[in-house]
């Protein structure tokens, strides 16, 4: 497959790995670099990358998985849309297994009669609405910035074509302002000392807003910033580049993934998701808690369209399943090996919290790609 | 939902503006994909594409100055500059 076998080079990927030893000896601390994106953290372990580098080198995983940072009470808010009579409730696949409070997903309301169906582009709820006109049918949407423009594509098509039985319960989030939240997370400074020495930065996010975003945090938290591509190459290439910048005690946005992301994005993207959509005053993640102006929802012009204004959706207090550590791992603090639930009683066949379901969340990578590497250190150490 | 591999466009098979779309070949699977954010991009371009909408076409000059960058600093050509990795433009 071009433009990705060519990123996976196992020779290359070690001779990179043999720089990053070389050069990464600058400090006493080992460096901490956040790969912000799931995307990331997926690739880190299914190409096992940790085990290539020098332990100099650490990677903490961010809270960049759109399904794991959906808080509970927005599944709970879902659920009861799809169990009310003439609703049709439309989502992207891995969102159906998420547990809402006590345990309910969408998938196991759809067995119980609801009606929920799974898409693979907005306009397919778009067709949906104008084949059932009897039914009212909610886009449930979720995702950073790059759901997002197909979400405002739907809302202006619906305007459009006048559909009056076409909504959108909009959950889109903001990148920068969770880098932001992080980066001023109290867990990060313990004892005054900032933990994180630079971040992998979003690849996909990217092609969408650009690399100028990321100026603020370079600047402003005197952080390197590395957009970097999904493939293994494309990884270690940045935390090489992240290593020459702690090195040389430049704080810079560099663009490792020149191929696909450019200073600016995609400004047609840009301009229709501006058009349809304007910031929330607070929305809550899991992991992060209300983080201010972090997600969108639609403006009073297309009101019409907002599944919350239609529904009068009100916030509900949504509970985690006890002893979940969903929150922890999204902030980076925690890893899932700490969570005593993981792969006992919650595994990806049967989650127990976000980051088990979606294959971009940590949980979920470490499970399917770390476990038997794990047990035979284990047995070998015992 | 962000694991997206890079797709090639076989044809464009809708020109309207509000909905344009192509057909695009993923290693073998072919799916409609919306270029409503991409409508430039024309067969043979790879597209990255989420939820059905192609977000950016790959740049192969960009991509094949990415490739050399990988091959010279992994062979210990490259200089610790950081430059020569495709710097941020
Ligand atoms: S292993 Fe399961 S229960 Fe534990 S933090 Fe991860 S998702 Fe939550």
């Amino acid at each position: 497959m071009k433009h990705a076998t060519e990123y996976r080079d196992g020779g290359l990927a070690r001779q990179l790995a043999a720089r990053i030893t070389a050069e990464a000896v600058g400090r006493a601390e080992p460096y901490r670099f956040m790969e912000f994106c799931g995307g990331h953290t997926h690739a880190i372990s299914r190409y096992g990358l940790e085990d290539l580098l020098p332990s100099s080198v650490r990677l903490i995983h961010g809270p960049g998985c759109p399904v794991c940072v959906l808080p509970v009470a927005r599944i709970d808010s879902a659920i009861r849309l799809a169990e009310q009579p003439g609703i049709t409730l439309c989502t992207y696949g891995d969102l159906m297994r998420v547990p809402g409070s006590r345990g309910v997903s969408l998938l196991r309301a759809k067995a119980a009669g609801a009606d929920v169906r799974m898409i693979y582009s907005a306009l397919d709820a778009i067709a949906l609405a104008r084949a059932e006109p009897q039914r009212q049918v909610v886009l449930f949407a979720i995702g950073f910035e790059t759901t997002t423009p197909p979400t405002a594509r739907a809302v202006r098509l619906a305007a459009q074509m006048e559909l009056e039985n076409f909504t959108v319960f909009c959950n889109h989030v903001l990148t920068p302002a969770a880098i932001q939240n992080i980066l001023e997370s109290p867990d990060l400074r313990e004892f005054g000392r900032v933990q994180l020495d630079g971040f992998i930065g979003p690849a996909h996010v990217s092609t969408v807003i650009g690399s100028e975003p990321y100026t603020f945090f370079a600047e402003e938290f005197a952080k390197p910033v590395v957009i970097a591509g999904f493939e293994p190459l494309d990884v270690l290439q940045a935390v090489l580049m992240l290593v020459r910048q702690v090195n040389q005690g430049r704080h810079e946005v560099e663009n490792q993934y020149g191929r696909a992301v450019s200073p600016g994005g995609n400004e047609a993207a840009k301009r229709e998701v501006a058009e349809v959509f304007e910031l929330r005053k607070t929305f809550e993640w899991r992991g992060l808690g209300h983080v201010p102006y972090s997600a969108l929802r639609l403006k009073a012009r297309y009101g019409q369209f907002d599944a919350e204004r239609r529904f009068g959706l009100r916030d509900l207090a949504g509970r985690d399943v006890p002893g979940c550590q969903c929150g922890a791992v999204l902030r980076g603090v925690k890893t899932p090996l700490d969570c005593r639930l993981f792969g006992k009683v919650c595994t990806p066949e049967s989650p127990m919290g976000s980051c088990m379901v979606s294959p971009e969340g940590a949980c979920s990578a470490y499970w399917t790609y770390k476990r038997f590497r794990r047990g035979a250190t284990e047995e070998s150490a015992a | 939902m962000c694991l997206a591999v890079p797709g090639k466009i076989i044809e464009i098979i809708i020109e309207d503006p509000l909905l344009p779309a192509a057909r695009v070949d993923f290693g073998g699977v072919v799916k409609e994909i919306s270029l409503a954010y991409t409508p430039h991009a024309r067969p043979g371009d790879y597209v990255l594409t989420h939820v059905g909408f192609a977000l950016t076409v790959i740049d192969e000059h960009e991509a094949a100055r990415t490739l050399e960058a990988l091959r010279e600093v992994a062979a210990g050509v490259g200089s610790a500059a950081g430059r020569e990795w495709a710097p941020a433009r």
